[in-house]
């Protein structure tokens, strides 16, 4: 196995994203105690005020402190990114895996509903969602692993039916192994790779979806802060105030920007 | 003397692992005249293709030359400035490798990347470039070259898309044709084809050839001059037929006499191994690199590496003992058991079929296979070799006729068969990458066989475990060991050692030993050989290398488009009469006599299975009525049996001359 | 060929009647008693099943479907809650401002990350390939919504270039409304050039190294001809179809970049109606946006099986 620094060395890019994504995470779990102000402590004798040495990222129309609101905006986005990659990680290798294990007509029909449900562009499944079962992060969680599901499932798929035409998983069929066992004990550990790789990058594609999600409503409601919220709500004072903007948006780039780097730095070991 | 089309002049090439320069060819010094075929042959990881590629300047980006110089055409290769040596490649030398699928560009049509030489290296416009393509694919004997020169590379078969990429490398005359492995991924009667192309090509024009191969019978019919590669050097060179004959280095020596050779038999003389592996170029031994797995090795040669010395006209051999008599070092071991008598079959096949739609793949197959015989299936590809193993296997249901085993019909499907069936039955596989499951150690593997198939747990499982690798050679420490830490070897030993998990009765070996170097082929048989002689087992054999079936096979069925056309006893059936499309076979292995030329024809698949006697299309004796009734099967004595109309003391092993015959159009 | 079109095109067919199946679903059987919801918790039950028998809400819903779908298809959209006004003509006319925008991106976006892909692909582990490849990493999953931010900032406020809003005032040339267009198109396209550039590369760096590539290369071919017939012929055409799939992220970039930049579009008109719950609105929108991207689909899909023989003699071989 190679060291830490080996990996520091050879891995630059993994290193990069990893630290900041770290940071991030850091400030998100410390945020109630480093940041100077309440996040929602309305101050209207302060509203709109510049970066100054009191609050060093403005307030805004409320008064309240963007640092601190920022500092703990990231909690939503990084709570809800993660959990729903994993929703649809799971939900989509479950279906992959059976999939190509099943036979062909299985096979068949289970990709043509996945076909018809990737005919939905993202936002559309997620206007129907706030239209009808209205706003929340549950249901941006939901939305997420929804729309994730069926890309893994293909990866997953793809990458299991190669193995199970390997003769290893015809030894396994003639000792009469159940397709059960095939799946799990064959044939996971094979596509472990190729859903590290999903995995990673669809974090990423988490982050970016959650936080749109929140632009557009759909997440945690006012007043608590959250990065994407933070920018809609503000979208009128980007001519007079934009550091109401600015500092929440940088923190998104911030973090979308480290977990490219990681996702990068990871398929890189993966599948050199 | 003029100049030499190739030379290498004290060569070395390394290759960047880990911020290390290791090296793949050492020191490499040949030279080929003009017109002269050179064989180049070693083990796999002996730097054979990487001196190859040099002698296109094409290295790969992680390789570069260390040392020394190659003289292409008199000309320094390295030193070519971009424009020269574009003007060189494809002009004056060009290359064929091994897997014409890859080599050809699939979007763009046969014809269209044969013509795209004329027109860059002879400056014809597009139509008399399209039709110097044409001509070139009909010198390249393919009917109808119009035709399949508007065809795209994945419409036509194997054989002719390596006829297309010869055609595209022969297109300007060069000087100098490359072949690295040209026939290795064809099947044995396209290879023939193929070698006689390349035969006649050495007969009608004064193109020298580079001809990298592992196959010795192919190196000594086609070549004049060989040199032997071990460890990226050269460890002998001279006369082709002359090394061959009587090789001087242990390693030469080894490398002929690990194939099995006619007349050789199982229950005789064992086949000469040659253990272990070539060494890695990081860990290189101080002295001769040989030394290590020499059987003749002396304590002094661990001290020095030799040079290559003279031994003899045009002979260079690097080994200061070079052997004298005729390979000495085939031991004899110990001699297989002989075949227990014939008793109730074992197996039974009546009348058992296969369909994938409405396409037959294997039609009325009976057969039988009793306790402890080695039964041999062979035929090209897309017999049906491999369906029927899988057949017998469990693995596919046969869709008429059904198979026995002592007398009780098996269930199509493995996992409705019962416990004691499904470990009588068990399967070595083809392919020692895919065999093992690649993310778990050897002991889960063959404990995981050894608890479904022997029901043993806990400590007892381990023990039998531990008892199986040492059965199968493998020393301890590969127990806890990932598949992609053994070489292909050492996987498939596993993969016996699986299939043995509990004393199964019949063994069904698909093509087990076809991936593998002729040495380790060797080293793999005998210990299947003993295994057998041990367990007692019947192994049902699937091989198209009729040397190995005749070393191995008690007895031999021929099979042709899903259907059984010879069955006999080994000897009977290498003795003749042979039926028309076993004689086909038995001509094209390349070890055989070169005057017996093999039939030429397309294989037809089987979706366009002719009426009356599959072979009709392709048979120098056809009568009429093969064409439309269906041949019987006729004895001819010791259960030797024909399929065919003609009558058996016709079909004498006399050689038919060959009828001129043009290779057919695409698959 | 005409197999393959045509077997795609029923596949489009059968996926178009999945996923309206699924709109009812979602519009018709979920909300429960439509009576009840437009009249309120508090209206008389026997008010509610009239209006419901009006609105045929209480016949059997794979009838309502039909008569549902039978209106779709006759033009029948019903009319906006919100607007006032019947939905197709509505959403006909903001369908087509965004194919303006999402066009325009398409056809900057398209050449010039195919042309990056490529020359990165060819010096690969050079300072363009490096460069371009940790700004993709960078940019490549940045939401519309921050990019379109930093551009305004930037562009729009601190260097005062060019106009923050995507509507030009009415009368304006067309250079003008051109203007008004460059910071929604880049905004929409970075996203979508990050991972055209990345998909580019990638295959070219596959055909580069192929036993193909490598006979073009020993066949004394000029690099030109060995770039242009061999490689890219291989390369190019997955990757198009692969950016046809990935029209999803266009329309949803659509809506935020609508959104932030005020255009009135069939993106903001989506969110508008889904915020506001005008359902006959939403519907509308659903429907025109899902037909147009996989009618974008179908396109790229065929445009891939005219550019790769293996696909068009699919079914022949």
């Amino acid at each position: 196995m190679p060291t830490p620094r080996d990996l520091a060395r050879r891995n630059g890019t993994l290193v990069a994203g990893l630290v900041l994504v770290g940071l991030w995470i850091a400030t998100a779990l410390a945020a109630p105690w480093i940041a100077p102000h309440p996040p929602d402590r309305i101050d209207l004798l302060a509203v709109l005020q510049p970066p100054s040495a009191g609050h060093w990222f403005g307030t805004d129309q409320l008064g309240r402190d963007v640092l601190s609101r920022v500092l703990h905006g990231g909690a939503t986005v990084l709570a809800i990114a993660p959990a729903a990659t994993l929703l649809g990680l799971a939900l989509g290798t479950a279906v992959g895996l059976a999939a190509a294990c099943a036979g062909r007509r299985a096979d068949e029909a289970v990709m043509r509903v996945l076909d018809a449900v990737m005919a939905f562009p993202v936002v559309v499944l997620a206007m129907l969602v706030l239209a009808f079962l209205g706003a929340g992060t549950g249901n941006v969680i939901l939305i997420v692993a929804l729309v994730f599901a069926p890309l893994v499932a293909r990866t997953v798929r793809a990458a299991a039916l190669a193995e199970v035409r390997k003769e290893y998983v015809q030894a396994a069929r003639l000792r009469g192994e159940g397709i059960f066992y095939v799946m799990t004990m064959e044939i996971l550990p094979n596509v472990r790779g190729p859903l590290a790789v999903e995995g990673t990058v669809r974090l990423g594609y988490a982050v970016f979806t959650s936080a749109t999600l929140g632009f557009l409503g759909l997440g945690v409601q006012p007043p608590s802060p959250d990065w994407g919220l933070m920018v809609s709500e503000n979208q009128g004072l980007l001519t007079t105030a934009p550091w109401t903007i600015l500092f929440p948006a940088l923190a998104i780039a911030l973090v979308v920007a480290g977990l490219g780097l990681a996702a990068d730095g990871i398929k890189e070991i993966l599948d050199p | 003397m003029s100049v030499p089309v190739l030379q290498f002049d004290s060569v070395t090439i390394s290759y960047r692992r880990r911020a290390r320069w290791l090296p793949a060819v050492r020191d490499l010094s040949f030279a080929i005249a003009a017109g002269e075929a050179y064989g180049m042959v070693g083990e796999s990881g002996c730097g054979k293709s990487t001196a190859a590629l040099a002698a296109m300047r094409f290295l790969p980006r992680n390789a570069r030359l260390e040392d020394g110089r190659i003289d292409l055409l008199g000309r320094d290769l390295w030193a070519l400035p971009p424009a020269e040596l574009r003007r060189l490649r494809g002009e004056r030398v060009s290359m064929v490798y091994q897997n014409p699928a890859g080599a050809l560009n699939p979007s763009l049509t046969v014809g269209a990347q044969v013509a795209e030489v004329f027109r860059h290296h002879r400056g014809l416009d597009r139509r008399s470039a399209d039709e110097a393509a044409v001509d070139m694919l009909a010198r390249m004997r393919i009917a109808d070259p119009a035709r399949v020169a508007g065809l795209y590379p994945f419409q036509v078969s194997g054989g002719m898309q390596q006829r297309a990429v010869i055609a595209m490398a022969l297109a300007t005359e060069p000087d100098l044709l490359v072949l690295d492995e040209p026939t290795t991924a064809l099947d044995a009667t396209v290879q023939a084809e193929i070698l006689d192309l390349f035969a006649e090509l050495r007969r009608t024009r004064s193109t020298a050839l580079l001809f990298i191969s592992h196959n010795l019978d192919v190196v000594r019919r086609i070549c004049d001059r060989i040199g032997i590669l071990y460890a990226g050097e050269l460890v002998e060179e001279g006369d082709a037929a002359r090394v061959l004959a009587r090789p001087r280095h242990p390693y030469s020596a080894a490398l002929a006499a690990c194939l099995p050779r006619p007349g050789q038999r199982k229950g005789g003389r064992r086949l000469a191994t040659l253990s272990g592996t070539p060494p890695d170029p990081a860990d290189l031994p101080g002295g001769c690199a040989f030394a290590p797995r020499c059987p003749s090795a002396r304590p002094d040669c661990n001290a020095a590496a030799p040079a290559l010395a003279p031994a003899g006209p045009g002979r260079l051999v690097r080994c200061p003992y070079p052997l004298d008599g005729p390979d000495p070092h085939v031991s004899p071991g110990p001699a297989a058991a002989e075949r227990p008598g014939r008793s109730e079959p074992l197996l039974s096949l009546r009348g058992l079929g296969h369909r994938i739609g409405k396409v037959d793949i294997l039609r009325r197959i009976d057969m039988e296979i009793h306790s402890g015989e080695t039964f041999a299936l062979v035929g090209e590809s897309g017999s049906g070799k491999t369906t029927l193993a899988r057949v017998v296997a469990g693995l596919a249901a046969p869709d008429t006729g059904g198979v026995t085993l002592d007398g009780v019909p098996l269930a199509g499907h493995a996992r409705r068969r019962t416990a004691d069936q499904r470990r009588a039955v068990q399967m070595v596989f083809q392919t020692p990458d895919t065999t093992l499951n690649p993310s778990r150690r050897v002991a889960s593997i063959v404990g995981r066989a050894v608890r479904v198939l022997g029901g043993r747990r806990g400590r007892e499982r381990r023990e039998r475990v531990a008892e199986l690798l040492g059965m199968v050679r493998l020393p301890a420490p590969v127990a806890s060991s990932r598949p992609g830490r053994l070489s292909g070897g050492q996987r498939q030993r596993v993969a016996i050692a699986r299939a043995f998990a509990g004393t199964p009765r019949l063994v069904i070996l698909d093509e087990p030993t076809s991936a593998l170097d002729a040495s380790v082929q060797a080293a793999v048989l005998n210990l299947l050989l003993d295994l057998q002689a041990e367990g007692g087992a019947a192994y049902l054999f699937i091989s198209h290398d009729l040397g190995v079936v005749r070393y191995v096979a008690d007895r031999v069925a021929v099979m042709y488009l899903g259907e059984l056309v010879e069955v006999g006893p080994t000897e009977r059936v290498f003795a003749g009469p042979h039926h028309p499309y076993t004689a086909v076979l038995l001509a094209a292995a390349p070890g055989a006599d070169a005057a017996l030329r093999p039939v030429e024809g397309k294989a037809a698949g089987p979706s366009e299975r002719p009426a009356g006697c599959a072979f009709h299309g392709r048979c120098p004796h056809a009568l009429d009525r093969c064409t439309v009734e269906e041949p019987p099967w006729r004895p001819t004595a010791g259960g030797h049996a024909i399929r065919c109309w003609i009558a058996p003391d016709r079909l004498a092993p006399a050689h038919e001359p060959p009828r001129p015959r043009r290779a057919d159009g695409a698959s | 060929m005409l197999r393959f079109a045509a077997r795609r095109t029923i596949l489009l067919a059968a996926t178009l009647a999945l996923a309206s199946v699924l709109v009812f679903a979602l519009t018709d059987l979920l909300p429960g008693d439509v009576g009840r919801i437009i009249l309120g918790p508090f209206a008389p039950q026997d008010a509610v099943d009239r209006l419901n028998h009006e609105l045929g809400a209480d016949r059997p819903a794979a009838r309502r479907y039909v008569d549902w779908m039978a209106g779709v298809l006759r033009g029948d959209w019903g009319r906006s809650h919100a607007f006032d006004t019947p939905v197709l003509p509505l959403v006909a006319g903001r369908l087509g401002r965004s194919l303006v925008l999402a066009g325009a991106a398409l056809v900057i976006l398209v050449p010039l990350s195919v042309a990056a892909g490529v020359a990165a692909a060819r010096r690969e582990g050079g300072p363009l390939d490096r460069a371009l490849t940790v700004a993709g990493l960078a940019v490549g999953a940045l939401p519309e919504f921050v990019t379109g931010v930093f551009l305004i900032l930037i562009f729009g406020l601190w260097l005062e270039l060019l106009p923050i809003q995507a509507l030009a005032p009415d009368g304006a040339g067309a250079l003008q409304r051109a203007a008004h267009l460059v910071m929604p198109v880049a905004c929409l396209s970075l996203l979508l050039f990050a991972y055209l550039f990345r998909m580019t590369r990638a295959s070219v760096i596959e055909a580069l190294a192929s036993d193909y590539t490598r006979t073009a290369v020993l066949k004394g071919l000029p690099e030109r001809v060995v770039i242009r017939r061999h490689v890219l012929r291989n390369a190019l055409p997955p990757t198009l179809a692969v950016a046809g799939a990935q029209l999803g992220w266009l329309v949803g970039g659509l809506v935020v970049v609508e959104t932030l930049f005020k255009y009135p579009g069939i993106g903001s008109l989506l969110h508008f109606a889904a915020t506001n719950k005008d359902l006959p609105l939403l519907v509308g929108c659903v429907i025109a946006v899902t037909g147009v991207f996989a009618l974008g689909n179908l396109a790229a899909d065929l445009l891939h099986a005219v550019l790769d023989p293996r696909l068009r003699h699919a079914d022949a071989a």
